[in-house]
């Protein structure tokens, strides 16, 4: 393709970002000297109302801010938390660093992984939950710990799953 | 952390904002540099660089770029590390006068909090106290009337280890892949937009207030060793009370251990630790009574680095701990440049032979050769180099566990 056609098509593909969306990258824009750096921070606005960053978002981000969609692509890849493929409802955000490994937090990935029949990268079949390996969550002394959604589970046992599964799906 | 963060007026009422009154009552920038460098500050980020000496690379004066930046590294992730996420959460308007005061001694006017993206407790806490600041007339424009100007801005990250790496961090803040830059220039001279930068930790930071509101005097009688000031100190893994205490530099490992940590939890003997996060090299229990101090823990081969130490057990397997840490620096590699990117996968798929019973010799003479091949001057930045700390001293010291795994074909210590 050429570039013209490159343009052509990311017009048809790109989703129209909405006006929450548009109004928080321009409040991003205040804050930088440079469209560039609020790549990444366009990426996480449109994750936070989207749930992740389609080809359709991307494209919008880049055409949006008028920076190559290759770079915006390379820092979507680089970065853990940038989720490029749909997830579930709630991010569990597991830490498997060394602390939490010598508190045992292999044992309580195995029972996440046999109650809700997932592995990392995978999402539970009823949509709610997605488990990811993170570093090190820095609360090494209430080990072992994981993050879901924004909130810092600690000290976590079997029925401290137990509760957290059926918290999320008490909301529903 | 179980109580909110201090408020303001708590804050103000234990000294809190005084240092900003002195810069206001007529302290110049050269004064601030030269209390910091007399205070003997080393960086508590794990480098431990003399902090009023790395100020001093900033170019000043008529000819210097108009535009300075200072960035305060809260992008804690070193395995085993929690420090920084008591203060930012525990006491943000600290943070908040350390980042005025260094911002002042460089003439930055504007300053970026390069916060990793999981500590949401951080962010609602610094940015509510940033908001307060700014009321009370502490940030903006012509601070309570010095003639100084600073904005400071909450950067959340995204992830990616790496982006703890100072020029690695200022390319993420750019927007950029967060890969290392060559040095030089340094951030010093060229850093963020190419104007010059002075990155530091939280926890350094956290210093610069009591250094100017106290004097250089107490700051350096607090010390019990050679180093100055206090320095958190974390104790992670099975101890009976694990956590995170503030105490002179130059406490002795086994009080800390000890009287801190509450000791070994019963039945459990300590095998080894790391003193300062996943990067620095195992230390034994002969080295108990040493004091926690840069130069005494260097002596010994290992680093103070981020003084959170990771307990090992006599019953939790070295091996298995060293194919953890393994594992997490080969994931966290940035890619960019060749030893790191396929040396560490290599080192970590080894560990996984040994975890499942196939290790052998030949396994082990690879794992002593990246020991080489990964370390200091053979890569791009400090990542692999730091990977090279646990996997070197480990190999030494626990020559025999890796014998028994390839003796037994099975990890000995899984019942």
């Amino acid at each position: 393709m050429s570039n013209a056609d490159v343009i052509a098509s990311s017009e048809t593909l790109a989703r129209k970002l909405s006006a929450d969306e548009i109004a928080e990258i321009e409040h991003e824009m205040t804050l930088y000297p440079d469209k560039q750096a609020v790549g990444l921070e366009a990426l996480k606005i449109v994750q936070k109302h989207q749930g992740w960053v389609s080809d359709e978002s991307l494209l919008a981000i880049a055409r949006y801010l008028d920076i190559p969609v290759a770079d915006l692509e390379g820092v979507a890849t680089f970065f853990n938390l940038i989720y490029r493929q749909p997830v579930g409802k709630n991010v569990m955000l597991f830490c498997d660093s060394v602390s939490c490994w010598i508190m045992g937090c292999e044992g309580i990935k195995d029972d996440i992984k046999n109650k809700l029949a997932i592995d990392y990268g995978q999402t539970s079949e009823d949509g709610e939950f997605t488990l990811i390996p993170v570093p090190c969550l820095g609360d090494c002394d209430r080990a072992p710990v994981m993050m879901v959604g924004e909130e810092l589970h600690r000290n976590l046992t079997p029925e401290k799953i137990d509760e957290i599964i059926q918290e999320v799906r008490n909301k529903k | 952390m179980t109580r909110g963060p201090k408020q303001l007026a708590a804050f103000e009422a234990a000294d809190g904002y005084q240092s900003v009154k002195a810069i206001a009552r007529g302290l110049s920038p050269a004064d601030v540099m030269q209390l910091v460098k007399d205070s003997g500050l080393k960086g508590r980020g794990g480098a431990a660089f003399p902090t009023g000496l790395k100020w001093s690379f900033v170019p000043q004066g008529e000819n210097s770029p108009a535009q300075k930046y200072f960035v305060a590294n809260a992008d804690e992730m070193e395995p085993g590390t929690f420090k920084d996420r008591l203060l930012m959460e525990g006491d943000p308007h600290l943070l908040i006068e350390g980042m005025i005061i260094g911002s002042f001694a460089i003439q930055a006017s504007k300053a970026y909090i390069f916060l990793r993206g999981e500590y949401k407790v951080s962010e609602r806490a610094l940015k509510k106290a940033i908001s307060e600041a700014y009321t009370k007339g502490y940030l903006g424009k012509n601070i309570l009337g010095s003639g100084f100007d600073l904005d400071i801005i909450v950067h959340t990250s995204a992830g990616r280890y790496i982006c703890g790496e100072e020029t690695a961090l200022l390319n993420a803040l750019e927007g950029k892949r967060a890969n290392p830059r060559a040095k030089p220039p340094f951030p010093q001279v060229s850093g963020l937009w190419g104007k010059p930068t002075i990155v530091n930790n939280v926890e350094t930071i956290c210093n610069l207030p009591g250094i100017l509101t106290y004097g250089v005097d107490w700051y350096r009688g607090l010390t019990k060793g050679n180093d100055h000031g206090t320095k958190l100190y974390g104790v992670s893994g099975k101890v009976k009370t694990p956590g995170c205490w503030e105490l002179p530099l130059g406490t002795p490992i086994r009080e800390l251990l000890e009287d801190y940590a509450g000791g070994m939890r019963d039945g459990l003997q300590l095998k080894a630790f790391l003193p300062g996060g996943g990067s620095t090299d195992f230390m034994l229990p002969e080295h108990l009574d040493l004091p926690l101090d840069y130069d005494e823990i260097a002596k010994v081969g290992s680093r103070l680095a981020t003084g959170t130490m990771i307990i090992l057990d006599n019953e939790t397997c070295p091996v298995g701990m060293i194919g953890n840490l393994m594992k997490f620096f080969a994931h966290e590699s940035c890619g960019f440049c060749t030893p790191c990117r396929d040396g560490l996968p290599w080192v970590d798929g080894i560990f996984n032979e040994f975890e499942n019973g196939r290790g052998n010799e030949k396994d082990l003479q690879i794992l002593h050769e990246h020991v080489e091949y990964l370390g200091p001057g053979r890569t791009f930045c400090a990542l692999a180099p730091g990977a090279t700390a646990p996997l070197g001293s480990g190999l030494k010291h626990f020559a025999d566990d890796f014998q028994q795994h390839i003796k037994d074909k099975r990890c000995p210590y899984r019942h």
